[in-house]
Parts: structure tokens; C-alpha cells; sequence
């Protein structure tokens, strides 16, 4: 079983490409578990065409506690199995404790069943606390991709997640698997996202062009391989998914300073910009 | 039996370097004639090392909030912290109304793990309004522990919300345990609580009798402040209110009608002295009830501050009269006092004040410190304008207070009031070096290993201080007495506490129990047998 944690700034489009690339792996007949670790639980809206109505947390609200894993674990496209952490509402308790208590939970109920291929992790935005840092701990995800555009700030969350990973890295098995750019068309966007992830000691594992397609295939709550099969687009998370399953790249990244990142956007991101 | 600075130097050789230079700083070998000797205090105990201290939390609900009887006293967070603040005190209170006396209650919102993920303000508000339906307090406090300032639950709108919707004053206090470096910091947010909505609340303008006075940092703790009223009100005083032992919202609120404040534990109180000197013109006057000598000293300061010749002259009627009563019962226990020597490491007020107990029992007191007191508390009150402030001081904020247009009243003429403070300790304490004997030792936030050592070193005759050191130094074969709770005795101020004191301290003395402190096989062979020859042909 391989886990798989998906970090990068918010709104980059983590749980869309985690979700393309999960059913796309399901479609090639893996077996695949995606754990939604975002307290606003719409990780897993794609594979099961709309929210989750139940999340591992909600059953800790609940009186009884008596609580079983068919309650929460539900299958999404092609037999992949959603489940949600959850969490509470913007402004009150503690998300990143709801993440420890959840994937906790989701060990002693069983989940991780030794017929699975793979688990998803998608986890929300920055590692800003030890909660959000657990699927890289105590042994959970041992390959971590990192979503990013060649945007100065995507960089920059891409970056500070690879200092977690770099202090995680050094008491366990986790490591950096590679970046993903999920394009926003920025110039030279592509060189850039090499160079970038060459500096870390990783490599740039694949580029998700952007398509409109995207959008109209999340409006209809579902993944571009499951809305349009035949459309190009499905085929380049097919072969995102190809990469990640044949990847044997596995480092302990090497971040970098500020104003070194700030050096290598200058250098390929705003070549013209400069000149 | 004095300590050279060698031998000091020598206990803390054992630290690393870093340690060993910080606690240097807080330990003082009294030398009157080196002039002021500086102590460092309130600053963090260094990590790792076992201190007595308490928490901010613990200064707040347990120290300063807890004995209000007519409050009901909420924890909001997990059980323990409402558990362990729960009268372990022994703050004693009774009421006249006794349904509207809640000391007996411990009241917890008991958070769980959900509670934590998902905020814990609306079970909060539940028990606001459970509280408020099944005891219908006067009003209600809220204590917010670690966790709740972890993730943020927001007390103080949970508390606004529902004095709105109950129409009883509830009171948010933001003491989360980790704010400060001890408890001290506790204090003071219970004390800028209480300032801002408590006293002054209440309608009257007038006491209801003569030489009225607030009995400030005297938390009943065995029935203490019952025995100082007793005098007080023998002499002629009517106690307006007792901050905060057996002392009630009802009270509090007209404490602003008394016409002196007395202080008996500076650095808990001294804040709410302060600000009442600044809001109406009320002087305080640092106080002492502990020993006899030390309480008709107090309160002949206090005749002497409200200057009535009938007041004067039946203050030494009462103190004759007191002194005659209790000085044959103090004579008997002398005799088994006589000698001794004392370790007295208390809080912030009483390893300072039993000192003068223990020497009228004839017990010279070698080693004395607090846990959580300030320079001041040592040193005196001029030294404040030197303290540093630091980021932790600074983290808890200043109530700042101003003269109450309508009750403000100069309680004297200021050349008098000067004339005064030159005689009396007005607004003054002189801290617990001025009365320390040479070569005696102060110690600040002592800590297990020191007390260990200090003990082998000094060999003192009895050992006063909490539950959390006393049985390490009892099995130690010194008895121990614990100035905090007083164990399960009582009263000890006053003079009726002067004797229960000295009996109590006297059979510590005497206890068989110490002929038993060697277990048998120390001095006892496990096996005994004798040797002989086997298998020999």
C-alpha cells in the first residue's frame, strides 16, 4: 500500500488534481482510498458526485460513539473509497487536533485494509500546525506531491511544505515524490517549475495544462476521466497517474531561502520582465 | 547552622553552566551591611526544573476567585484543572443565606476531544445557563485553562451573550494556565476582573458602622480571616469586606465605602489596593496577623491611622487583654520550641510572615522564599520603578483606573497622610529582606533539588511549606507543615491561631512517628544464621 499526501497552497487546485489522478488510477483497476484532511470536507465531491453527507468527526459529535466504517467510508467512481475527516466550523475549535483525532480513528475502525493500492491524502493548504502535518508523521504517507503554478506564492507554500517535509524526513519514512504544476499559464511557466523543483533535489513529475474542461466537468460534480473520457484533458491525468505509479524518485528536499527563491523567479519566471 | 556562600556555590556547581548562573540570582545570603541586596524574581523557572510553582490559572479561579462564596466559580476546560482548584485551599466560608453559598460546588464544563476539535463556546454557554437555572447565583464566573486559548474559544462573548440573556453580571476571566510564569500572573487577571466589575457596583455610599475597612489578600485558608474579624470587631472596626475569604459579590461591590484597606498577602492583592487608593482616595495599609506581636502591631498602625483616642485605647485593652490570655498557652509550647530552627518557603506573603511566629516560639527561621512574588515582595516597594518589564510581565494586561469623579475623597489632609506614612507602612511594604536575620538564606522559586540540599546542609527543625515538597522532606525525617492549607488545622493567625500554631508545630516536634523514620532493615539484618562447617570429612 502506498499513502500518498497532497500539500500546496490553498486554492491551487489540490483536490481536483487528486481526484483526476485517484480516478484515473481507479480506472487503471487500482484500488484507492482518498482521505479528505480539509475541515470544509469537499475533497471527495468528485468521486462521489456531491458532498459527503458524514464525516469521521461528525461521529465523534454524535452520542454512542458506536460508530461503523460503512457510516463513513463511502465508494466513489470506479469502487474508490471517500472518506472525509472533517472538522469544524471557520473561526471555532482546533482543525489540525480534528486531523490527528480523525485519521486516528479511521486506523482503529479499520480502513486501511491490505488490499489497498493506495491512499490519498488531501490536505488543506499550508502546514500551518502540527495537525495538518500528521499524514506525514507517525508513519502515515511516505511520498508527498506537492501541487504548485509558476505564481511567486505557489512557489513560496510549495517551498515552506518542503521545510515540513525536510524535519519530518529526518525521524521517518516520508519523502518528496515531486511537484506537480497545475498551469496557470504564467510565462515560462514550465522552465520555471523545473528549475524550481531541480533546486529542491526533486523533480517536476508532471504538467497539468490548463482546460476549461476542468471547470464544466466540476460543475457537473464529476472528474474530467469519468465526464469526458475521450477528452484530452483525461489523458493528461492519466498520464500524471502513469508518472505517479512508475515514479521511483523519492528525496528529502532541499528547500531554499527567500531571496533565493526570489532569484530563481527573477531568473526564469520574469526573463522578460527584466530585460 | 549558616551557609557560606561556598557551600552554595557548590550546590549549584551541579547545574550546567547556563542554570547555574541563573539561579545564582536567586538566592541571597542576608548581609546588612551590603546595603540593598538584589534578588531576581518573577522570571520563568528554567524547563526541566521541578518547580512548586502554579499556574495563572491556579492564581485566578484558585487563589483569588474560588473563595467568593456567592459566585458560582465555572472551569471552562477539561476536568482536572476545576478538580484540583476544587478546595484544596481549604478557604472556609459560611453564609447566612446558605443557599446562596456555593463554595462546596466544583463546576466544569469538562471539555472532551470533540469539544477541543469543534470549539467548546456553545457547551460553555449550556452550563452558563444550567448554572444560572439550578443555583441562581448572584453572578458567575468563567476561567478559561490552556486549552481553551489554544483553539481559541472566545469567553468573553460567550459571557457578554449570556449575562444578556440571564441578567446576571458574568464575569469572563482569560487566565489560560501558560499566560505569566506562575500563578502571579493569575492574580493580577482576577484582580483587574474584580476592579472592573465588582467593586464599586454597588449602591451605598456610606458604611454601615464605624472605622470601616476591607480586609485585602486574606483568603480564609483554615478559618484565618474569621479569627482577624473577631479581633477587628472586638476593637470596634466593621469589616466591609474580605477580598477574597468568605467573601462575597455582595460585599465586594460596597467595598469602595471602607475608609482604609488592609493587606495581608501584598503580592496576590496588591493590584485591587492600588487601584482603589487611585479610584477613592482609600489608603492601604500593609498588614501582618501572623504572631501576636505582629498583629497588635497591625493594629496599633491602624489606630494609629484612624487616630480616635477611644479607638487607640481600646485597641491595647484588646490586645492586654489578648496578650494575657494567650502568652501562658504560647509559654508551655515554648519550652518544646525553644532552639529549633525553621525552612520556611511559602507562596508570597507567608514565607515572610510566619518568620515572626516561629521567633516568638523561640524558632530562628534559617532559609525563607516564595514561590511566585516579585523584587518588591523581597526587597520593598521602592524598587519598583527598577523592575524590567518583559514579555511575559507585558502579556498580562493593566487595568488602568482613574479618580471616581463622584466618590473620590482624600480620606486626610496629604500632610498628614505624609506624616503618617513616615510612621506606619501606608501603601508600603518593606519587603521580606528588612526582616531577615544575617546569614540567613532567601530563595527564590525554589525548586526539589535545591530544597533537598539546602535541607541536607541546613538541617532545619521543621520544614514549612506545600503538599507538593513536604513529603520528600518528611521522609527525610523533619517534620513538615504545610503553610499553604495548614494540613487539616487551623486557624493560625491572630491570636487564638498563634496558639493552634505553636501546639500544632510543638507536636510536630515531639511525634513519636520519627523513631520509626529508619526501616527495620536498615539497622536490621534481612537473614541471620551462622556459619558452620558442612562436608567436612
Amino acid at each position: 500500500m502506498r499513502q500518498v499526501a497532497i500539500y500546496g497552497k490553498g486554492g491551487i487546485g489540490k483536490s481536483t488534481t487528486t481526484q483526476n489522478t485517484v480516478a484515473a488510477l481507479a480506472e487503471a483497476g487500482k484500488k484507492v482510498m482518498v482521505v479528505g484532511c480539509d475541515p470544509k470536507a469537499d475533497s471527495t465531491r468528485l468521486l462521489l458526485g456531491g458532498l459527503c453527507q458524514k464525516t469521521v468527526l461528525d461521529t465523534l459529535r454524535d452520542e454512542g460513539d458506536d460508530i461503523e466504517l460503512d457510516e463513513i467510508l463511502k465508494p466513489g467512481f470506479k469502487d474508490t473509497r471517500c472518506v472525509e475527516s472533517g472538522g469544524p466550523e471557520p473561526g471555532v475549535g482546533c482543525a489540525g487536533r480534528g486531523i490527528i483525532t480523525s485519521i486516528n480513528m479511521l486506523e482503529s475502525l479499520g480502513a486501511y485494509t491490505p488490499d489497498l493500492d493506495y491512499v490519498f491524502y488531501d490536505v488543506l493548504g499550508d502546514v500551518v500546525c502540527g495537525g495538518f502535518a500528521m499524514p506525514i508523521r507517525e508513519g502515515k504517507a511516505e511520498e508527498i506531491y506537492i501541487v504548485a503554478s509558476g505564481e511567486l506564492m505557489a512557489l513560496y507554500a510549495a517551498n515552506n511544505i518542503a521545510k515540513g517535509i525536510q524535519k519530518y524526513a529526518a525521524n521517518g519514512k516520508v519523502r518528496l515524490g515531486g511537484i506537480i504544476c497545475n498551469s496557470r499559464k504564467v510565462d515560462n511557466e514550465l522552465p520555471l517549475l523545473q528549475a524550481f523543483a531541480e533546486e529542491l533535489g526533486s523533480q517536476l513529475i508532471y504538467f497539468v495544462p490548463r482546460d476549461n474542461l476542468v471547470q464544466r466537468a466540476e460543475i457537473n460534480k464529476k472528474t474530467v476521466v469519468d465526464f469526458d473520457p475521450a477528452a484530452g484533458q483525461a489523458n493528461e491525468y492519466r498520464r500524471l497517474a502513469a508518472a505517479i505509479d512508475n515514479n521511483k524518485m523519492f528525496v528529502i528536499p532541499k528547500p531554499m531561502t527567500q531571496d533565493r527563491l526570489e532569484e530563481l523567479m527573477m531568473q526564469h519566471g520574469f526573463l522578460d520582465a527584466i530585460a | 547552622m549558616a551557609m557560606t556562600l561556598e557551600q552554595i556555590s557548590e550546590m549549584l556547581a551541579k547545574y550546567p553552566v547556563k542554570v547555574e548562573k541563573n539561579r545564582k540570582k536567586h538566592i541571597v545570603i542576608k548581609d546588612s551591611a551590603a546595603g540593598r541586596q538584589e534578588i531576581e524574581a518573577n522570571t520563568r523557572t528554567i524547563p526541566g526544573i521541578i518547580t512548586n510553582r502554579g499556574c495563572a490559572y491556579a492564581g485566578c479561579k484558585g487563589v483569588v476567585l474560588g473563595p467568593l462564596k456567592d459566585m458560582v466559580h465555572i472551569t471552562h476546560g477539561p476536568i482536572g484543572c476545576a478538580f484540583y482548584t476544587w478546595g484544596a485551599r481549604r478557604n472556609k466560608a459560611r453564609s447566612e443565606d446558605p443557599g446562596q453559598n456555593f463554595m462546596n460546588y466544583c463546576v466544569s464544563t469538562d471539555m472532551q476531544e470533540s469539544d477541543i476539535v469543534f470549539g467548546g463556546e456553545k457547551k460553555l454557554a449550556k452550563v452558563i445557563d444550567e448554572v444560572a437555572e439550578i443555583f441562581k447565583p448572584k453572578a458567575i464566573t468563567v476561567s478559561a485553562t490552556c486549552p481553551v486559548g489554544l483553539i481559541g474559544d472566545d469567553i468573553n462573548a460567550v459571557a457578554k451573550a449570556a449575562e444578556e440573556r440571564l441578567g446576571i453580571p458574568i464575569l469572563a476571566f482569560s487566565c489560560e494556565g501558560y499566560k505569566g510564569v506562575s500563578q502571579s500572573a493569575g492574580h493580577h487577571i482576577a484582580n483587574n476582573g474584580l476592579m472592573e466589575r465588582v467593586i464599586g457596583a454597588g449602591e451605598r455610599e456610606e458604611a454601615d458602622g464605624k472605622y470601616p475597612i476591607n480586609i485585602l489578600g486574606e483568603y480564609n485558608i483554615g478559618g484565618d480571616s474569621w479569627e482577624i474579624e473577631r479581633i477587628l470587631e472586638e476593637v470596634g472596626y466593621t469589616v466591609v469586606s474580605v477580598m477574597t475569604g468568605d467573601g462575597s459579590y455582595e460585599d465586594l461591590q460596597n467595598a469602595h465605602t471602607a475608609e482604609l484597606n488592609l493587606v495581608q498577602c501584598h503580592r496576590s492583592i496588591n493590584y485591587i489596593a492600588g487601584m482603589l487608593e487611585t479610584k477613592y482616595g482609600t489608603p492601604w495599609l500593609k498588614v501582618n496577623f501572623i504572631g501576636v506581636a505582629a498583629t497588635a502591631e497591625s493594629l496599633r498602625n491602624m489606630a494609629a491611622y484612624f487616630d480616635d483616642p477611644a479607638l487607640t485605647a481600646r485597641t491595647e485593652e484588646v490586645i492586654a487583654r489578648e496578650l494575657a490570655r494567650v502568652e501562658p498557652q504560647l509559654e508551655q509550647y515554648r519550652k518544646l520550641c525553644e532552639g529549633k530552627t525553621a525552612f520556611c518557603f511559602v507562596g508570597g506573603s507567608r514565607g515572610h510572615h510566619y518568620q515572626g511566629l516561629f521567633a516568638e516560639l523561640g524558632i530562628d527561621t534559617v532559609l525563607a522564599g516564595y514561590e511566585f512574588a516579585h523584587r518588591d515582595d523581597y526587597e520593598g516597594r521602592e524598587v519598583i520603578p527598577e523592575i524590567k518589564t518583559d514579555a511575559d510581565s507585558k502579556n498580562i494586561p493593566d487595568l488602568h483606573v482613574s479618580a471616581d469623579e463622584r466618590r473620590f475623597r482624600l480620606k486626610m489632609s496629604p500632610e498628614r497622610l505624609a506624616e503618617l506614612k513616615r510612621q506606619i507602612p501606608l501603601s508600603y511594604y518593606a519587603g521580606m529582606n528588612a526582616d531577615m536575620a544575617d546569614g540567613t538564606i532567601m530563595v527564590d522559586d525554589l525548586n526539589h533539588y535545591e530544597t533537598e540540599e539546602f535541607i541536607k546542609l541546613l538541617k532545619p527543625d521543621i520544614f514549612a511549606s506545600g503538599i507538593k515538597d513536604k513529603y520528600v522532606v518528611q521522609k527525610m525525617g523533619i517534620p513538615a507543615k504545610q503553610l499553604h492549607s495548614y494540613d487539616y488545622s487551623g486557624p493560625y493567625a491572630g491570636f487564638n491561631g498563634a496558639v493552634n500554631f505553636a501546639r500544632d508545630v510543638s507536636m510536630g516536634f515531639v511525634s513519636p512517628t520519627w523513631n520509626f523514620i529508619v526501616p527495620p532493615w536498615k539497622d536490621e539484618p534481612l537473614l541471620t544464621g551462622s556459619v558452620t562447617e558442612e562436608g567436612v570429612a
